[in-house]
């Protein structure tokens, strides 16, 4: 069930952040522990078509600290990890992290809020990035900052942007 | 440069766009200033100016031999964000569909067993 309500908002705010609000047809608690169990959290949070999650540690405590790492079907890993700030189950997480390859220039922190309403649980997340820039280039679309594009990808926008 | 300033400097060059005109023309093959200066009608200094924007990102890189000294794009500092980003709000889409489809899992397991800690009847039964 995806009622028009359930609809992703991915939003910019500030200088540095960026706001992602999704309602779930289920209570709070269940929406926690699947953000937070990792049995649970390799079922959904497996990223880009093709990836899983084979490491997902969470030691859910103030100053505890996760790790994830992704692998594709040709085997390439993409690592991250960080440490909890705040747990205030089942309402509220603040963590700070940090990709390995650090492509967001410094660690970036970050607050979960889950609402429920009427059995139903509205997840806020909100990301602090360490540079304007950083930010604006995860919101604006491939075609615009150039950012994470595959080689493929950047020469046929290369192309398409020289052939106007 | 830290990997921060690298990106700042990646992205600054990028937001103009007869840098992204001149990256463009440059993905085509290598090109000279002036060979770069003529289809942009800009004076070569103005097109130096760009380029040196570029080189510093580390998007652009000159060759040192030659008299026309050729310029080259550098196609690393982009792939350095990886696939990851690629669509950064369809990976979130696609994370969550697959969370919705969980979480009626999970809803429908917590129905046929019923949690422990459900609180119990209140109104006591007095035989």
């Amino acid at each position: 069930m995806n009622t028009p309500s359930n609809k992703l908002l991915v939003t910019a705010h500030g200088d540095r952040e960026v706001r992602i609000v999704r309602t779930f047809d289920a209570p709070r608690r269940l929406v926690f522990d699947a953000f937070t169990q990792p049995a649970l959290v390799r079922r959904w949070l497996t990223g880009p078509d093709g990836w899983s999650l084979p490491v997902c540690e969470i030691d859910l405590r103030p100053g505890g600290t996760f790790r994830y790492v992704w692998k594709n079907t040709e085997g390439t890993e993409m690592g991250m990890g960080g440490t909890y700030r705040e747990i205030d189950a089942p309402d509220r997480i603040v963590h700070e992290e940090l990709f390995d390859e650090d492509w967001t220039g410094g660690q970036t922190e970050v607050t979960t809020l889950f609402v429920e309403a009427g059995g139903r649980t509205t997840v806020t997340t909100t990301v602090i990035y360490s540079s304007t820039e950083t930010r604006d280039a995860v919101l604006k679309s491939p075609m615009e900052s150039g950012i994470a594009i595959g080689y493929d990808r950047l020469e046929g926008m290369l192309a398409s942007e020289f052939a106007k | 440069m830290t990997p921060s300033e690298r990106l700042d400097a990646t992205f600054a060059a990028l937001a103009d766009p007869t840098r992204r005109a001149i990256l463009a023309r440059l993905a085509l093959g290598e090109a000279s200033v002036l060979e770069l200066a003529e289809p942009f009608a800009m004076s070569q200094p103005a097109v130096s100016k760009h380029l040196k924007v570029l080189e510093r990102a580390g998007l652009v890189s000159r060759s040192r031999d030659a008299q026309r000294r050729p310029c080259r794009i550098e196609l690393d500092p982009l792939a350095e964000a990886t696939d990851w980003l690629k669509d950064y709000r369809k990976l979130w889409e696609a994370n969550f569909a697959r969370l919705d489809t969980l979480l009626e899992e999970l809803k429908a397991d917590a129905a046929t067993q019923p949690s422990t800690t459900h609180p119990t009847d209140l109104t006591t039964k007095e035989d």
